[in-house]
């Protein structure tokens, strides 16, 4: 590939794939939001919306310079600082525009900082969690991009990262515990059944996001090369996997296969495979995606039993789902499907054991940088609602709106007849 | 023989039913009403469009009890239904001309909560 040019295809199919990842988001607001209770549903959906804003600005500001400006082994440098040289030419390395890679990198920080809000649902304020976006999509999101995409010290070292194990999977995976601790649980957690309130969005959110990772995943190769053809076919085996994988525990443990849990291995599968699904061969992304539905499932059983208040699960389904595919390349790489590298299966030790430690620092970073994020947001602005306020529901105090009202007893009035104080 | 007729806030109704539980109170009804009771009206803004809420949703539990119980229903009502604002609800109690099991065919005290101390108590 020459660096002065741009292949007509690969351009085509990288708008295609920006797109079908932004779309991501909304269906994981829909997912999320199917999830919790109806008096919350609107403001879990809006944490995914908000992310669509807030991080959009961030990445164009800031984080894409940090990721993918050429830089230290941390951190990348200022060079694209308000997107100061993103234009028509190739993003190096690649055949597309540079202003497609930009595109297509943001959608990939937006749904990770989204994933994050399954932490903190149905108590966290809206407003302070749209902080916590700003900060967490500059300090903690870009300089993972840059340690395994940008140039970074993980990289360097030859560890493998198709579309995200370390930024996006294990990231928000151990994000959300961090954020889980630093603002606690719900209320009612522990005490009362906090169930899903709509099961059919849940369902359709996992089938819209197994959709646009196609995208995700197809797309991470920046070009319609092979890496790229393997990577989307992948994406379509091993999340299979997964789902009947996942009927059969279920059929095990309670005689019948539950809805909610095939739309969590989907997610599984899926995030399992993204690290791998250029690297790996068809069969063997099968059996990761068998693979990745044991330590998730046994996790997500265990975790609501705990004080650990991980309300969606963001670090049974993301984090293990991540550390799994990580470690998986580790193994089964091929330089036969791949050529770039063969993991210990195929007489390459070495590769294991930088996998290994992605899948010791990534997480370490993120856990504590998001807990650290928190504490100090923690300190000059309030972190979550009011007993109260939980009890009436995020909708109503947070956005003064109801997901599924019926008009019932509602007056129509004009602006100047609003009584004083009659928000709550 | 009483009827208690308890109207609580929706997020207070977990509260209640572990206080009935509590005082072992096994039996009662619980439907979702909607009312107005003074509280101040909440302004919803859907795009150009507000709307005052008038009615607010509310829990109404109907509990019939033998006489020496209705005191320990209202006051199970009264303390998990509390929250100090306006809005918290109101508790009824009515008279109750007769009440039949259907299962049994048992009629009044016997039939209404609780009857006796029998460990899985009043079906």
């Amino acid at each position: 590939m020459t660096a002065a040019h741009i292949d007509s295809g690969d351009t085509a199919w990288m708008m295609t794939a920006t797109a079908l990842v932004l779309m991501m988001t909304p269906a994981l607001g829909l997912f999320y939001a199917g999830l919790v209770r109806s008096k919350n549903s609107l403001n879990t959906f809006m944490m995914s919306i908000g992310a669509l804003g807030v991080v959009t600005i961030t990445w164009a500001l800031i984080g894409y310079s940090l990721a993918f400006d050429t830089g230290g082994g941390f951190v990348g440098g200022f060079k694209y600082v308000l997107l100061d040289g993103v234009g028509f030419g190739p993003r190096p390395g690649t055949a597309i525009p540079q202003l497609v890679f930009f595109a297509f990198e943001a959608s990939f920080c937006i749904i990770t900082a989204a994933l994050v809000s399954g932490a903190v649902v149905e108590r966290m304020r809206f407003s302070t969690f749209l902080v916590f976006m700003v900060l967490w999509s500059i300090l903690i999101y870009p300089v993972l991009a840059h340690w395994v995409w940008g140039g970074g010290w993980l990289q360097a070292h030859g560890v493998l990262d198709f579309a995200g194990g370390v930024p996006v999977e294990m990231a928000s995976g151990f994000s959300a515990l961090a954020a889980a601790l630093a603002v606690g649980a719900r209320k009612d957690y522990g005490r009362q059944a906090l169930l899903p309130h709509n099961t059919v969005m849940v369902l359709l959110g996992a089938g819209l996001l197994w959709f646009g990772w196609f995208g995700f995943n197809g797309g991470s190769g920046y070009s319609t090369g092979h890496s790229s053809v393997l990577a989307f076919t992948n994406t379509l085996l091993a999340p299979a996997c997964t789902l009947v994988v996942w009927f059969l525990l279920d059929l095990r443990r309670e005689k019948q296969v539950t809805a909610i849990g095939a739309a969590t291995a989907i997610v599984v599968g899926a995030v399992a495979i993204t690290p791998a699904c250029g690297f790996v061969s068809p069969v063997f992304a099968m059996l990761l995606g068998a693979l990745a539905a044991l330590p998730s499932y046994a996790f997500i059983q265990w975790r609501p039993r705990t004080r650990l208040d991980e309300s969606l699960d963001v670090l049974g389904a993301h984090g293990l789902g991540g550390v799994t595919g990580i470690l998986f390349i580790g193994f089964f790489a091929q330089l036969t499907w791949n050529g770039i590298a063969n993991g210990l299966f195929f007489g390459h030790a070495g590769q294991l054991g930088w996998q290994a430690i992605a899948a010791l620092s990534g997480p370490a970073y993120a856990f504590v940088g998001t807990f650290v994020i928190i504490k100090v947001l923690g300190v000059f602005m309030p972190l979550r609602a009011t007993a109260l306020e939980e009890s009436v529901g995020m909708d109503i105090v947070g956005h003064g709106e109801q997901a599924y009202t019926d008009g019932e007893g509602a007056i129509l009035v004009t602006h100047e007849a609003l009584p004083e104080g009659a928000r709550p | 023989m009483k009827l208690v007729i308890g109207i609580v806030r929706p997020e207070k109704a977990n509260d209640v039913l572990e206080a009935l539980y509590r005082a072992q109170i096994r039996g009662f009804s619980l439907s979702r009403v909607q009312g107005h009771g003074g509280e101040l009206e909440r302004v919803e803004t859907y795009r150009g469009t507000t709307v005052k809420m008038e009615l607010a949703d509310k829990v109404r539990f109907e509990v019939a009890v033998s006489d020496g119980f209705v005191r320990p229903t209202i006051d199970a009502l009264c303390a998990g239904g509390r929250t100090g604002e306006v809005g918290d609800g109101k508790v009824f109690v009515l008279d109750l001309e007769q009440a039949v099991r259907i299962r049994t065919g048992e009629s009044d005290a016997l039939a209404v909560t609780p009857v006796d101390d029998s460990p899985e108590g009043p079906a």
